[in-house]
């Protein structure tokens, strides 16, 4: 508990940092005392505060969907961007902006969520038929089905001179957060909370059919329930700031390294630190080339794979 | 009593389970034996609703298990499945008081936990209560799983291979405490067991299948001769009383 206060302060921490770095100067005086300097509270609220919120929000909600996944597969190395959720999501949003372009951005969410949905049923429904010799055929299944889907999206997108918004929707980037196009984010933090209410129950479903079963409970519903929680989430991420790699693959390992996989003690620390990884990822992304910014996408693919390396070498024992 | 009436299990044109028909009466240890492939893990499955059956039925105490909402059966009967690949990582603890999930919904009560303290008693893991599942030897996870079973304090308990992974003394040890879970917890015990001295010295009854159909039905003694073993596993053994107990030798 305490170790936990311990890493809110640090999650505020680096979220004052984030407030206070960017092109127009804010200065901590002026945040503190709030003075009505010219411009610094509309840069605050209208720029700066939306942005720190969508990186908390994306972050801890994504690494909480790979955390789900995880335990639904039973396999450490699946999350949205290794079991064709992403690129599904991705195929979705395409679809309804190139067949529906006037739906408001929540119905459009809401298609990018189905699709998300049917793809990563598809995946699950693959593994059934595919004979499992190793772990790691999970996450390879997952990869080809996510680079066919992908290729689908990109095709049309090509067709239909959208290149560009799918570009944003697979690559993270939260430098066109602004108030009033983030709010969709609050989503997937009510399907984190939701995700806590049933800790026990994805927890169980995470040791399996049988052991669900034997405790009395549908395991089937449970499934439903996770891959719902995390197509949604999916979803909100790819239609409001753009899709990140490896953070759901990776927080989830470290906290259960940490503090083991019980989700009621774990799912508070994926979500800590899942804030936290794209919160620095960010900062990084806007100071190391000022004032100039690199999306907080490729940020996270490299400092993802390199961290998921440190991971794989680490826990060989346990990974393979 | 667990009532098997007319049960069958086909897959696509394999008959695993043939029209079984039981009684498993109430208190005592029960044991299936039988070769490889005779469909004992199978009907264990279909007994505790871990598979759904082809024809018949099972009752547990008058309650259908196809029928009776799932929540209820879990404070009834419990099982246990001979591959138990968790990869999660939750510490023996947290394990055990998984077995309260039926009564406690993920709230645990005093009495829940005491619960658990006692199943952990039971097997000897209060040293090894906060380690993690991987970091512990085949045996002590096995362990660890039966202590969850037994927490979960239903009448009925059914193991399916509790042997596995066990070395002769922990495999000795393990019968002992299914034998005392049924004579002093009152538990009604149903194992699945490979070695069949094990289920002469510890068992109440035993049942011997084949080809998915029971063959035998009996009391050790009844079981335990030359003739039976022939008829159940082609092999002809030799049958030495030991102290009252009936044992086979088939090693040579």
């Amino acid at each position: 508990m305490k170790r936990l206060l311990l890493a809110t302060f640090a999650i505020l921490a680096l979220a004052l940092i984030s407030l206070l770095i960017g092109a127009s100067s804010v200065s901590l005086s002026s945040l503190l005392l709030f003075r009505e300097e010219q411009g610094t509270a509309q840069v605050l609220l209208a720029s700066r505060l939306p942005r720190t919120l969508a990186l908390i929000l994306a972050g801890s909600s994504l690494a909480v969907a790979g955390m789900i996944m995880q335990l639904l597969t039973q396999n450490r190395y699946v999350e949205p961007t290794t079991a064709g959720t992403a690129e599904s999501a991705s195929l979705g949003l395409l679809a309804v902006t190139l067949l529906a372009p006037d739906v408001p951005v929540i119905g459009k969410m809401l298609v990018a969520a189905a699709f998300a949905l049917a793809g990563t049923a598809l995946f699950l429904r693959i593994l059934k038929l595919v004979p499992l010799r190793s772990p790691l055929i999970v996450p390879l299944v997952g990869i080809v089905l996510g680079g066919i889907i992908g290729a689908v999206a990109n095709f049309f997108a090509y067709r239909f001179n959208l290149m560009q918004s799918l570009n944003a929707w697979t690559n993270g980037d939260f430098s066109s957060v602004l108030r009033g196009r983030y709010e969709l984010l609050w989503v997937g933090f009510a399907l984190m909370i939701l995700a806590y209410l049933a800790a026990d129950r994805l927890t169980l479903a995470g040791m399996g059919r049988d052991f669900t079963t034997n405790l009395g409970l549908k395991y089937r519903r449970i499934v439903a329930f996770g891959l719902v929680v995390v197509s949604m989430v999916t979803a909100t991420i790819v239609v409001s700031v753009g899709m990140m790699y490896f953070l759901g693959l990776i927080v989830p390992n470290v906290v259960s390294l940490l503090v083991g996989d019980s989700t009621r003690r774990a799912l508070p620390w994926v979500a800590m630190m899942g804030a936290g990884l794209v919160l620095v990822c960010d900062i990084v992304g806007r100071v190391v080339y000022y004032p100039y910014e690199i999306p907080i996408g490729t940020i996270m693919g490299i400092v993802g794979s390199a961290l998921f390396l440190i991971l794989l070498f680490k826990g060989r024992g346990r990974f393979a | 009593m667990i009532e098997i009436a007319h049960v069958s299990k086909t897959y696509a044109d394999t008959v695993v389970v043939r029209d079984v028909s039981l009684r498993i009466p109430r208190g005592g240890v029960t044991s299936i034996i039988g070769p490889n492939g005779a469909g004992k893990s199978t009907l264990l499955s279909l007994v505790s609703r871990l598979l759904p059956m082809t024809a018949g039925t099972v009752t547990v105490d008058g309650l259908d298990v196809t029928q009776t909402p799932s929540d209820i059966l879990a404070k009834r009967l419990s099982i246990l499945r001979q591959e138990n690949r968790v990869t999660s990582r939750l510490t023996v603890r947290d394990l055990v008081e998984f077995g309260r999930y039926p009564y406690s919904k993920g709230r645990l009560t005093a009495e829940d936990r005491a619960h658990a303290a006692r199943a952990i008693g039971f097997l000897g893991l209060e040293a090894l209560a906060d380690r993690y599942l991987d970091e512990l030897s085949g045996g002590q996870r096995q362990r660890a799983y039966v202590a969850m079973v037994l927490c979960q304090d239903t009448d009925y308990a059914l193991f399916d291979e509790p042997l596995n992974n066990l070395d002769m003394k922990h495999a000795v040890g393990m019968m002992k405490l299914l034998r005392r879970a049924a004579d002093d917890l009152g538990k009604t015990v149903v194992l699945v067991l490979h070695d069949i001295n094990f289920a002469s010295c510890y068992s109440d009854t035993i049942i011997a299948m084949r080809d998915g159909a029971v063959l035998h039905h009996g009391t050790p003694q009844e079981i335990m001769t030359r003739d039976v073993i022939r008829d159940i596993y082609d092999m002809d053994v030799e049958i030495q009383d030991v102290r009252g107990y009936r044992i086979s030798s088939y090693y040579i």
